[in-house]
């Protein structure tokens, strides 16, 4: 490898680190993302200027034409993705590295087959693995986060059929490097194999869990990179995937960590389906409806209203109608602040991002921990499609499967209006005794439609 | 079996070692993050794991400019590599651009 090209390599590799370094600090995240972009880009024109292969120009122009493509692509549905779209996006993204990872096992395979060597072929069918499965399961992921798949499928037996799936992959993978075979249908057929082991890893684990899952994937694209970096001993890839694989991971356990699950419970627990089937009918009572001129009028004349954003509010764009609503409040010398869940939205951070899409002002987000003493002196609480979050179930009810999770104790205010579209049980498929609660009124109604009637009462007062 | 994991060892030592501590690096740069964060860093990362399309690259490069299969497949891994690195980054900063925003 030529001096200059290890260089470059060099160089990208310490923005990689630097710039991850600095995503995790306000101030600086910016620039970081911005310094690793650059780092990136020069380790691909590295890549593909600096190298000492003989290569016909058309090879170039397909390498040229494959990058200008995919970059326009790329580019394009980073533009244009709605910011609530965010998780299902970053798990299609890491789809595509995965697949990418796998594809390049399978071209390898075929340019090496000639010579290959039990430790080329081991590096070989772990990035198909790896890259296949990551593949599979990012879809899978993708799919449930935009509804066009149930979001809990329970298979019998799944956890006995996986693991079972899983032990014969790696079987047939010892098989083939242990055999060092050259034919290629092997490997398309243990290719075959990890996409639906993908498939099957992912199906039964609920919605709400996806962030997690996707983390999860995102860390083994990581590795897969890493991987394919042994294979041609390219330090960049090595370094850059083995960051993200144990970033990701501990970017993992931190969301297990904010959900009160462990990685296991999420991965093998089947969350959802056994459990709520036998709940459901335990929580039962007496509805109070409210309509917005009443909310208005509730808030009009308190001193401190907190509002609790959730995942409807994203859905039904309203992040900017809450926002015209805090600062009519505010003027009015109503102290107004949003308590903000650590998985609020689809991710940790993803109710942050949004909020501030629409300007809401920082020092208005409150986190959990430092919001949850402060709810005893609030006058009015506003959930805004949130469920899961503020169910007091999490408490008190040792049977619920949510029970032991960190929650929004909305409970202790004075009055509670919850928005909703209908009663339907939230994203973890359970119901929620706080909607039955004395001091709570229910606001029925589409989001954005009932804060848009809620900001003209208040503009009539 | 065992000779051969020897050898790969041997002649992977200083790659074993590079492995080994950047695995830390990526452990400690993470620790501590504010839950705000979570979300771009994320993105982040997973734009960062699109570092597979220098081995796309590599596997067209050493292609047999001959074998088609070959040079499709790897042109797939390509874009599909690309649209992960372009993408994530620039979601990456559309994300981060909103929280500057407010800073001013």
């Amino acid at each position: 490898m030529n001096t200059v090209l290890s260089l470059v390599y060099l160089l990208a590799t310490g923005t990689f680190i630097a710039g991850l370094k600095m995503l995790g600090h306000p101030e600086t995240a910016k620039r970081g993302n911005l310094i690793a972009a650059l780092g990136m880009g020069m380790a691909i024109a590295g890549t593909l200027l600096l190298h000492t292969l003989e290569v016909p120009v058309f090879v170039y122009a397909l390498i040229v034409t494959a990058i200008v493509l995919g970059g326009i692509i790329g580019w394009l549905i980073a533009v244009k993705v709605e910011m609530t779209k965010m998780p299902e996006l970053v798990s299609l993204f890491n789809g595509f590295g995965g697949a990418s990872a796998a594809l390049i096992g399978l071209v390898a395979y075929g340019n090496t087959a000639t010579d290959t060597s039990t430790a080329i072929m081991a590096t070989i069918i772990a990035g198909v693995i790896i890259g296949s499965t990551t593949f599979s399961g990012s879809f899978v992921a993708w799919a449930k986060l935009n509804g066009s798949m149930r979001s809990t499928i329970s298979l019998p037996k799944y956890n006995l059929i996986n693991n079972l799936v899983a032990l014969g992959i790696l079987l047939f993978g010892t098989f083939l490097v242990w055999t060092g075979t050259d034919n290629l249908l092997y490997l398309y057929l243990l290719a075959l194999a990890a996409l639906v082991y993908g498939v099957l890893f992912v199906i039964p684990i609920g919605g709400a869990d996806m962030p997690v899952v996707i983390s999860l994937l995102n860390s083994l694209t990581g590795i897969a990179a890493a991987i394919t970096g042994i294979l041609y001993d390219n330090m960049v890839m090595l370094v850059g995937g083995i960051l993200v694989g144990s970033a990701g991971l501990i970017l993992t356990f931190a969301m297990c960590k904010a959900m009160n699950r462990s990685l296991s419970n999420v991965i093998f627990g089947g969350f959802g389906e056994a459990v709520s089937s036998e709940r459901g009918a335990k929580v039962a009572g007496h509805i109070k409806k409210t309509s917005p001129s009443d909310t208005a009028v509730l808030m009009n004349y308190a001193d401190n209203v907190i509002i609790v954003p959730g995942y409807g509010l994203a859905v039904a764009q309203a992040q900017h109608v809450i926002h015209e609503m805090e600062t009519l409040l505010t003027d009015r010398g109503v102290n107004v602040r949003y308590a903000i869940h650590p998985v609020a939205g689809r991710m940790p951070g993803h109710m942050n991002v949004l909020l501030a899409e629409s300007n809401v002002d920082y020092d208005k987000l409150i986190e959990m921990d430092d919001i949850n003493p402060q709810f005893v002196h609030a006058d009015v609480v506003l959930v805004v499609g949130a469920n899961d979050v503020v169910n007091p179930a999490a408490h008190n009810d040792p049977s619920s499967p949510i029970y032991g999770m960190p929650i929004l104790e909305v409970e202790n205010a004075k009055h509670i209006v919850v928005n909703k579209r209908s009663m339907k049980p939230g994203y973890a498929g359970i119901e929620n005794e706080l909607f039955y609660h004395q001091k709570t009124a229910m606001l029925f109604g589409d989001a954005k439609a009932a804060l848009t009637d809620l900001v003209s009462e208040l503009k009539n007062m | 079996m065992i000779h051969t994991l020897i050898d790969f060892v041997n002649d992977h030592l200083q790659m074993i070692y590079i492995l080994l501590l950047a695995v830390f690096i990526g452990l400690e740069v993470i620790k501590n993050i504010p839950a705000v964060l979570h979300t771009p860093l994320m993105s982040g990362a997973n734009a960062l794991s699109g570092v597979v399309i220098v081995g796309a690259i590599l596997v067209m490069l050493h292609a047999d400019p001959n074998n088609y299969l070959a040079l499709g497949l790897g042109f797939i891994a390509v874009v599909l590599g690309i649209v992960n690195v372009v993408g994530g980054f620039a979601v990456t900063h559309r994300m981060l651009q909103m929280f500057s925003k407010k800073k001013i």
